[in-house]
C-alpha cells in the first residue's frame, strides 16, 4: 500500500478541515438557531402541577364519574376486552395501588377497596427517558405529555411505566365495538387517537390551556367537594399544599425513584 | 435480433397501453377543481392569511401549529393583520371550511395527497 503515516496525517487534517466548513461549521458558527425558535411564549407560570386524591371522601360512584368525564372528553372507546383495553384514569383495587404496603393483617376498610388511579406526571418520567423519538416529555409545568403526531408505537414507554398508566391503540379506536361505543367519538372538539400509538392521561393541558381545571376534577367536586384536588405543588400556598400539610398522605410505589405528583390522603 | 417482430408487437402494446390515458382525456390535462367556500367562509372574506398565501403555504402553516400546540402549548396565533385565531384545525379551520369534500379532499385527491390529519382529527359532518 503507498500510503506513509506522514501522508495518511495530511489528508486526516485535510478532511477534518473540509468537514469544519461543511454541515460543522453551522453548528459551531449559528448555535441556537433552532432553540430560539421553539421557545417562544413560556408555557404557564405553574411550576409543577400536582393532584391530591382525598379517599376519606371518595367513593365508588365519585370514581365512575371522573372516569366517565375524562373519556368522554378524550374520546377514549370501550374496546370491550382487558388485553386492548384503552384507559386514561381507572379503577385499581389497594393491594395493586400500593402494592409495598400491603400486608396480611391490613385494615379491612383498605382490603380490596377501589382506589382512583392515572398518570403520576413523576418528576423522573422513566417514560420520556426511554421513548426514541420524544413523543413523550415532560413540560416544564410537570406535565407529562404525549404527542401523538411524533410516536412511532414502539411501546417503550409501557414497558418503563411502572404504574400502567399507558395504553396502545391495537386497532383503530374509531372501529371500537359499536354497541359498546354508541355515540363514539363523543367530544367533536377533540381528537381521537390512530392505530399504533400510545395514549395516556395529558392532566387535561388542552382545558389548562384555557383555564379550566381538569375533567376528573370538575366532576368529582361537582359529587364531592375537595375529593380531587389540583394545583401547583412548588406554590406553598396553593390548595394541594395545604392538604399535603395537614393529612398524612402516600404515594405509589415512591421506592422505583420516579417521584410521582399524585398524592392520595388515606 | 431473433423474434424481432414478437418484441415489436411487444413495444407497441406497451407503450400504447403507457401513453393511453393522455388520449383518452384528449391530449388535455384534466382542469383543476376549484375549492368551494360555505357562506360562512364568504362572509368572513379573508381567512386567517390572504388566498394566495394560503393555497401555498396551508399546509407548512398547519404543520407549525401542530408542534407549537403539543409541544409549546403555545396556542394562539396572530395573522399579519392583527387578528388572533385558536390554532386548531378541528375547531378553527374546519368551523369555516365545514364543507370538506369539496374545500380539501378535491383539490388533495386531484394532486394525489393524501394527508393522514384525519386519522384523528375528526372531520365536521357534512349534509351531501
Amino acid at each position: 500500500m503507498g500510503m506513509d503515516r506522514r501522508r495518511f496525517l495530511k489528508i486526516a487534517g485535510l478532511s477534518a478541515v473540509m468537514g469544519l466548513g461543511g454541515k460543522a461549521a453551522f453548528d459551531l458558527f449559528a448555535p441556537g438557531e433552532l432553540e430560539a425558535s421553539v421557545k417562544d411564549v413560556p408555557i404557564t407560570a405553574v411550576k409543577k402541577w400536582g393532584m391530591v386524591v382525598d379517599m376519606s371522601k371518595m367513593d365508588d360512584e365519585i370514581m365512575e364519574k371522573c372516569i366517565e368525564a375524562c373519556h368522554r372528553i378524550h374520546n377514549v372507546p370501550n374496546i370491550g376486552n382487558l388485553k386492548d383495553e384503552i384507559k386514561w384514569i381507572w379503577k385499581e383495587i389497594y393491594e395493586h395501588t400500593f402494592p409495598g404496603q400491603h400486608h396480611q393483617y391490613v385494615s379491612e376498610a383498605y382490603h380490596g377497596r377501589n382506589f382512583l388511579v392515572f398518570c403520576n406526571h413523576c418528576t423522573n418520567p422513566p417514560c420520556c427517558r426511554v421513548c426514541p423519538t420524544k413523543a413523550t416529555w415532560q413540560r416544564e409545568d410537570g406535565i407529562v405529555m404525549m404527542d401523538q403526531h411524533r410516536c412511532i408505537g414502539c411501546r417503550f414507554c409501557m414497558a418503563a411505566c411502572p404504574f400502567g398508566a399507558r395504553s396502545f391503540n391495537y386497532g383503530d379506536p374509531r372501529k371500537a365495538p359499536k354497541e359498546l361505543n354508541p355515540d363514539f367519538p363523543t367530544n367533536p372538539a377533540y381528537p381521537t387517537r390512530t392505530k399504533g400509538v400510545v395514549e395516556k392521561c395529558n392532566l387535561c393541558a388542552e382545558r389548562l390551556a384555557k383555564g379550566e381545571v381538569p375533567a376528573c376534577m370538575e366532576a368529582a367536586n361537582k359529587i364531592k367537594e375537595d375529593s380531587l384536588v389540583f394545583g401547583d405543588l412548588d406554590d406553598p400556598d396553593s390548595k394541594v399544599r395545604e392538604l399535603l400539610r395537614e393529612h398524612y398522605s402516600i404515594r405509589r410505589k415512591p421506592e422505583l425513584g420516579t417521584e410521582p405528583n399524585i398524592y392520595y390522603i388515606v | 435480433m431473433y423474434d424481432g417482430w414478437k418484441i415489436v408487437i411487444g413495444l407497441i402494446i406497451g407503450i400504447g397501453l403507457l401513453i393511453f390515458p393522455l388520449f383518452y382525456n384528449g391530449l388535455k390535462a384534466a382542469k383543476a377543481p376549484e375549492p368551494e367556500l360555505t357562506a360562512k367562509a364568504k362572509e368572513a372574506k379573508e381567512c386567517i392569511e390572504s388566498k394566495s398565501f394560503m393555497r401555498t403555504q396551508h399546509m407548512k402553516i398547519l404543520d407549525r401549529w401542530r408542534n407549537e400546540v403539543v409541544r409549546d402549548a403555545n396556542r394562539l396565533y396572530e395573522s399579519t393583520s392583527g387578528m388572533r385565531f385558536d390554532k386548531s384545525l378541528q375547531n378553527t379551520c374546519m368551523d369555516c371550511h365545514s364543507n370538506k369534500s369539496k374545500f380539501c379532499d378535491q383539490c388533495h385527491n386531484y394532486m394525489g395527497v393524501v394527508p393522514y390529519c384525519w386519522d384523528c382529527h375528526i372531520e365536521p359532518k357534512e349534509n351531501k
